[in-house]
């Protein structure tokens, strides 16, 4: 779902992205000196392709893919001829556990040291020796002060959970069952990886009890929802929080204080990479301040590189949904990569949720 | 070759697309998806193929406690049980709705039944997604249906029409409503109009005709839409979706909810099968209970 916000951003730039494509197709596609991304679809600035040509003399192009499982798809069947690939963290996990990446050793390159510290380490590549991040979100709410008491909500999952009487129907949730159970678990205090079933069943408690106050849990019109003013406050994606605030300049997007979730995706390069040299130089090329928030005005996410914020869009830059102000920092909590037993608990809340 | 052999040859031509259809289409990936159901679980996702385990079916009942023991599990069956309420409502709405719809029909002249069997059809040429968002637009409580009602004064606080199980039953007779009026429809207007006149003739009343004259005429077209609406019904995936708000699974999200979220894909597949049980029983209790009706109206 979160890919689906990102792929529709730049609807109207996918016939720039295929021009791009067909013409790197059109050359000597294996000539020395070219970089071959792999790569979702509107994800990637056509303007850093030439950028990095002028500043290299490597030729830059992009082929597209359209779900993870395509990419890993085509890593496990030999590669695929690409040189840097930009896969999400379960699937990062699944790469590294499989040995298809080059250990490209991102922790010893120069630009290493521009990271935010929250992004020097991810689960399944504790180091950082076979990945740089690229793009991230979070999973927070936003609420329409017009339609709150007070027109203002504290910054905590407890609004959600226990709402006010006067927002008590007027609440929506993501359909996300990691999402969803990932908040319950930071309000309660518990692990998100417990394997536990007393710590699942409080959990479930605080879900069960939320439920009749919940008008509907959904990925899909978040954005309108929260426009049309159907309800007041809305478990959201920052990307899409980013586009409520385009129409509705007074919300706020919370970044709750027990903490919210956010998601990665990585720069890669696949274990038998043609050109392993322009590989690494571009993976640390794209750690640079500059470069990464050229990447975040095309895609609308923001990016992990601490210095980009001045050369954000103005708009973007502005706003904290998306520009995460410093404080909230230690708020932010990474992907885990949970037992099978954890997984069965996590699951078997929402089915009793759910039935 | 002999004038049977070439008859049988012949049949076999004629036959063998049919049967190649069903086997490729048809059975081939129900046994695939019979053997998934027996396989082990690959938690991010895919099949341990070379895993056999019944633990698909023992989910479906029962629960695993901490010591290993197994407990009932009633989760899952209340989703079932749910489903097969809802479907049961709609089938009872459909035909409480369709039928005087079906006989309104089949008594006007031909070119009006051309007008209105092309009426009844014409919600399909919009897909099913477009029109389960258009009763979100009639439901909502901004949407047509509360503005109407507030603007009359007729309430005061918009009625909690969306997100339910009645907008789920609304949804679900809207999409499936055409397949009892067009059966039963399909059955009316072969009625011979003179056996309504004999009763009259012979001092019967409006609903002693209806009761006993057409009803009984009308029979096969009432099974037969029942089941058209009944079966489909047990498996909606969109409607609860969108209508019922996430809050009301049907067993059609239950099985969509394991191949996607939940990565569990032999649970899917058994929880397919068990639909497919269930439709099956449905069916076969239709068939035993109206044989005689069903072969004595052909």
């Amino acid at each position: 779902m979160i890919r689906n916000n990102r792929v529709g951003k730049h609807t109207a730039k996918l016939l720039v992205a295929t021009a791009i494509t067909l013409t790197a197709f059109g050359g000597s596609a294996m000539a020395e000196g070219e970089l071959h991304l792999y790569n979702w679809t509107n994800y990637f600035a056509p303007e850093l392709l030439e950028r990095f040509e002028k500043e290299t003399g490597t030729k830059v192009s992009v082929d597209n893919y359209a779900s993870e499982e395509d990419l890993l798809a085509k890593l496990q069947a030999g590669g695929g001829g690409y040189d840097v690939i930009f896969p999400g963290s379960t699937t990062l996990g699944v790469m590294v556990e499989k040995g298809l990446l080059a250990k490209i050793d991102v922790n010893q390159m120069e630009n290493f040291k521009n990271l935010l510290p929250a992004f020097t380490t991810m689960a399944g590549d504790e180091k950082r020796e076979y990945s740089a991040p690229y793009m991230w979100g979070t999973t927070g709410f936003t609420y329409d002060p017009a339609l709150v008491p007070g027109g203002k909500l504290e910054e905590s999952w407890k609004e959600l959970f226990e709402p006010k009487d006067e927002l008590k129907g007027k609440i929506a949730m993501l359909n996300e069952m990691s999402d969803v159970w990932n908040a319950a678990a930071y309000y309660t205090g518990v692990s998100k990886c417990t394997e536990d079933p007393a710590e699942a069943q409080k959990i479930l408690d605080v879900l069960m009890a939320q439920k009749p106050h919940v008008k509907l849990y959904s990925n899909d019109g978040t954005i309108d929802r929260m426009i049309a003013g159907e309800v007041a406050v809305h478990m959201q994606w920052n990307g899409a929080a980013h586009r409520v605030k385009e129409k509705k300049p007074d919300a706020v997007y919370v970044y709750p204080k027990e903490g919210t979730t956010f998601w990665t995706d990585v720069i890669a390069v696949p274990k038998d990479a043609p050109n392993m040299e322009a590989a690494k130089a571009f993976v640390n090329w794209m750690m640079s301040p500059e470069v990464a928030a050229i990447a975040s005005n095309y895609t609308g996410y923001s990016n992990a590189v601490s210095g980009s914020g001045e050369f954000l869009k103005e708009d973007l830059r502005n706003d904290p949904a998306v520009n995460t102000p410093e404080e909230y920092n230690e708020r932010l909590r990474a992907f885990e990569a949970c037992s099978p037993a954890s997984k069965d608990l996590r699951e078997k809340v929402w089915t009793k949720l759910k039935s | 070759m002999s004038r049977a052999g070439k008859t049988i040859l012949f049949r076999a031509l004629l036959i063998g697309p049919a049967l190649m259809a069903i086997t490729v289409f048809m059975i081939v990936p129900l046994a695939l998806m019979a053997y998934i159901s027996f396989r082990g679980r690959d938690y991010s996702g895919g099949v341990l193929w070379d895993q056999f385990t019944p633990e698909a079916y023992v989910r479906l009942f029962f629960e695993r406690e901490l010591d290993g023991t197994l407990a009932l599990n009633f989760n899952y069956m209340a989703i079932i049980l749910r489903s097969v309420w809802l479907s049961f409502l709609t089938m009872a709405i459909s035909l409480a709705v369709g039928l005087p719809v079906a006989m309104f029909m089949a008594t006007r002249n031909a070119r009006w039944k051309a007008v209105l069997v092309f009426m009844v059809t014409l919600p399909f040429w919009t897909n099913l997604l477009v029109r389960n968002y258009a009763w979100i637009l009639l439901l909502r409580d901004h949407g047509t249906i509360n503005s109407v009602l507030l603007w009359l004064g007729v309430i005061s606080e918009p009625l909690p029409l969306l997100h339910n199980s009645f907008a789920v039953a609304v949804g679900l007779t809207y999409s499936f409503l055409p397949f009892m009026v067009l059966p039963i429809y399909a059955s009316l207007e072969k009625i011979d109009l003179r056996l309504v006149e004999a009763s009259f003739d012979l001092y019967a009343t409006r609903w002693q005709t209806i009761r006993r004259i057409i009803l009984p005429l009308a029979f096969p077209g009432i099974v037969a839409g029942c089941v058209l609406v009944f079966v489909p019904a047990l498996g909606a995936y969109i409607t609860p979706e969108l209508l019922g708000g996430g809050k009301t699974l049907m067993i059609g999200n239950l099985i969509g909810f394991q191949f996607g979220g939940a990565r569990n894909w032999p649970f899917g597949a058994a929880l397919g099968l068990f639909l497919l049980l269930l439709v099956l029983i449905s069916l076969g209790l239709y068939a035993r209970r109206y044989r005689g009706e069903l072969e004595g109206s052909q």
